[in-house]
């Protein structure tokens, strides 16, 4: 409080109001200082670190595959892209192929982490909304979905499955099955889920032209991922810079295109993330069909030393591109890793996005944007 | 474009300002091309970067800075949507006293990148709005990315280190 205070005058008539950084609405440990004319914000200054664990300092003293389970806290919601990153970049680094059926799997599980996150993502807004129980219908889906990645790696959350090199372990018998039945009964429930929600009046009222965001200002400012297609911007990693086995699955990019009010509003956000996981269902089921035979790991060196160089390793993530910048000394430990996360950018955009919206409406601003505190401060 | 391209352009359009840049390495195609220029340029290069139809590189990734001991190097990570490229841009600084031009006008995310590489390696950016710690309290003493770091022993008396209970085993 005290900086926002310090940092600009303020008038007699203005109120500073501080949220978080305990707030149920916040999704995280994030603090937002709102300058307030009554009902109406000025702006909202997010303040962060909260949950800053200098993941990226220790890297410097890990060797490389043992910092694969710290990516997991970068992204607790959607670990699968967290390692696959990182993955990515230390094997454009060292130079090696992956085994295809290693891919296959990769893309597998992190389309299922997709749907996972996206559920709890949509949820999640609809409960800061006033419905509760959407949120506890996305739950109940991703309940199942933890069970399944339980049975393949042992975890829940922190999944430390993507290795470098390949995955850490093949499919159990029977997952396959399990995994067809689980999309079987998802897509009827998704229909369900939108008769509840998706095409409500009260969220569609609540969401349709709140908070615009117009393509120029989502691109300045570093936006990905459904956020930024939400805003009409037509870019997926998966399809326009192809990693893993993203080349050989058909899918629609889904894009805001304003469907109940302004194209980039809150509610074109929501809708992206309630296609995208359509769009996951069909690529998972494509790769359960063309799951090609062999190696999950690829041939490793014991110790892994790559040359001097440097690699940026960026996957699709539910939160948009996630990104590593690995340099390499010719040593066994990282000389330095960047991690770029999707919910930096979504939070940078909160004090632009944030002027002359109501109070309440800062909520669904956050929601929309399904920031996570952990990607921010990493 | 092809990455040598874009360095051909560079140099025709700034000459001496634009340094080495990366060789293909047949071994491991997959790298991320860069390519050094001179700091007090960097405005002028991104803004070109980012305007040129050829180039349009739109989104900023990042910035990785990076502590190299005897100098701060800042990688600019750019994305193009257009050409579908990824390219980093590199300054050197003097370690002892870095300090560059803000190229907040050119991409609003380059905002709070600036500050986290302020907070995190106190590299100072001139002309920027708002240049406070982001990640760091606003008191913290240091900066935590740099090599030489060493943490201080207490912040507000609370110890920020712990005597390791498997110590004595």
């Amino acid at each position: 409080m005290e900086n926002a205070l310090n940092k600009q005058a303020v008038s007699d008539d203005l109120m500073i109001l501080n949220m978080g950084p305990q707030h149920p609405s916040t999704h995280g440990v994030i603090r937002f200082v709102i300058t307030g004319d009554g009902e109406v914000m000025q702006r909202a200054v997010p303040h962060v670190g909260y949950l800053h664990r200098g993941i990226e300092k220790l890297a410097e003293g890990l060797p490389y595959p043992s910092f694969v389970p710290f990516t997991d806290r970068v992204d607790y919601l959607a670990a699968m892209f967290a390692n696959h990153g990182y993955a990515m970049a230390v094997e454009r680094l060292l130079g090696i192929e992956v085994p295809r059926r290693a891919e296959y799997l990769r893309v597998i599980v992190s389309e299922l982490n997709r749907i996972a996150s996206h559920l709890i993502g949509v949820g999640a807004m609809a409960m800061d909304i006033g419905a509760f129980t959407p949120f506890l219908h996305g739950i109940r889906e991703r309940e199942k979905l933890n069970d399944i990645i339980e049975e393949l790696c042992g975890a829940r959350l922190t999944y430390n499955y993507i290795r470098v090199g390949g995955v850490s372990f093949d499919f159990p018998q029977g997952l396959d099955a399990k995994i067809r039945a689980f999309l079987d009964t998802f897509e009827p429930l998704m229909e369900e889920f939108d008769r509840l929600i998706t095409v409500n009046e009260i969220l569609v009222k609540r969401c349709a032209n709140v908070a615009v965001i117009d393509a120029e200002t989502a691109k300045s400012y570093g936006l990905v991922g459904p956020n930024l297609r939400g805003s009409g911007v037509d870019w997926d990693l998966r399809r326009d810079l192809p990693y893993s086995a993203y080349p050989d699955f058909e899918f629609n990019v889904c894009l805001g295109r304003g469907f109940r009010g302004t194209l980039g509003d809150a509610y074109d956000r929501f809708i992206v993330r309630v296609q995208e996981m359509q769009e996951s269902v069909k690529i998972i089921r494509q790769a359960l069909d063309g799951l090609p035979e062999g190696e999950i790991k690829g041939k490793l060196p014991r110790k892994l030393k790559p040359a001097k160089g440097e690699a940026y390793g960026a996957v699709e993530s539910a939160r948009g591109e996630l990104g590593y910048h690995v340099i390499s000394d010719g040593t066994d430990k990282p000389y330095r890793v960047k991690i770029r996360a999707g919910s930096f950018n979504a939070t940078s955009i909160v004090e632009h996005a944030s002027r002359g919206l109501m109070i309440a409406d800062l909520v669904v601003l956050i929601a929309s944007l399904d920031v996570i505190a952990p990607e921010i401060d990493r | 474009m092809h990455f040598d391209e874009i360095v051909a352009r560079l140099r025709e359009r700034f000459g001496d300002l634009v340094g080495e840049a990366d060789e293909p390495d047949p071994a491991r195609p997959s790298l991320l091309p860069g390519v050094f220029v001179r700091a007090d340029s960097v405005t002028d290069v991104c803004r070109f970067l980012h305007d040129e139809p050829a180039m349009a590189f739109e989104h900023l990734s990042c910035i990785t800075g990076t502590d190299f001991k005897d100098s701060i190097h800042l990688a600019y990570v750019m994305t193009s949507y257009v050409h579908r490229q990824v390219i980093a841009l590199k300054v050197k600084l003097d370690r002892d006293d870095p300090s560059i031009r803000t190229v907040e006008e050119i991409w609003a995310t380059a905002n709070w990148n600036e500050r986290e590489i302020y907070d995190l390696l106190g590299v100072y950016f001139e002309g920027h709005s708002d240049l406070r710690r982001l990640l760091m309290p606003d008191d913290w003493v240091g900066h935590p990315l740099r090599k030489d770091y060493q943490e201080q022993p207490d912040y507000h008396e609370i110890p920020t280190t712990r005597e390791n209970p498997l110590g004595k085993y």
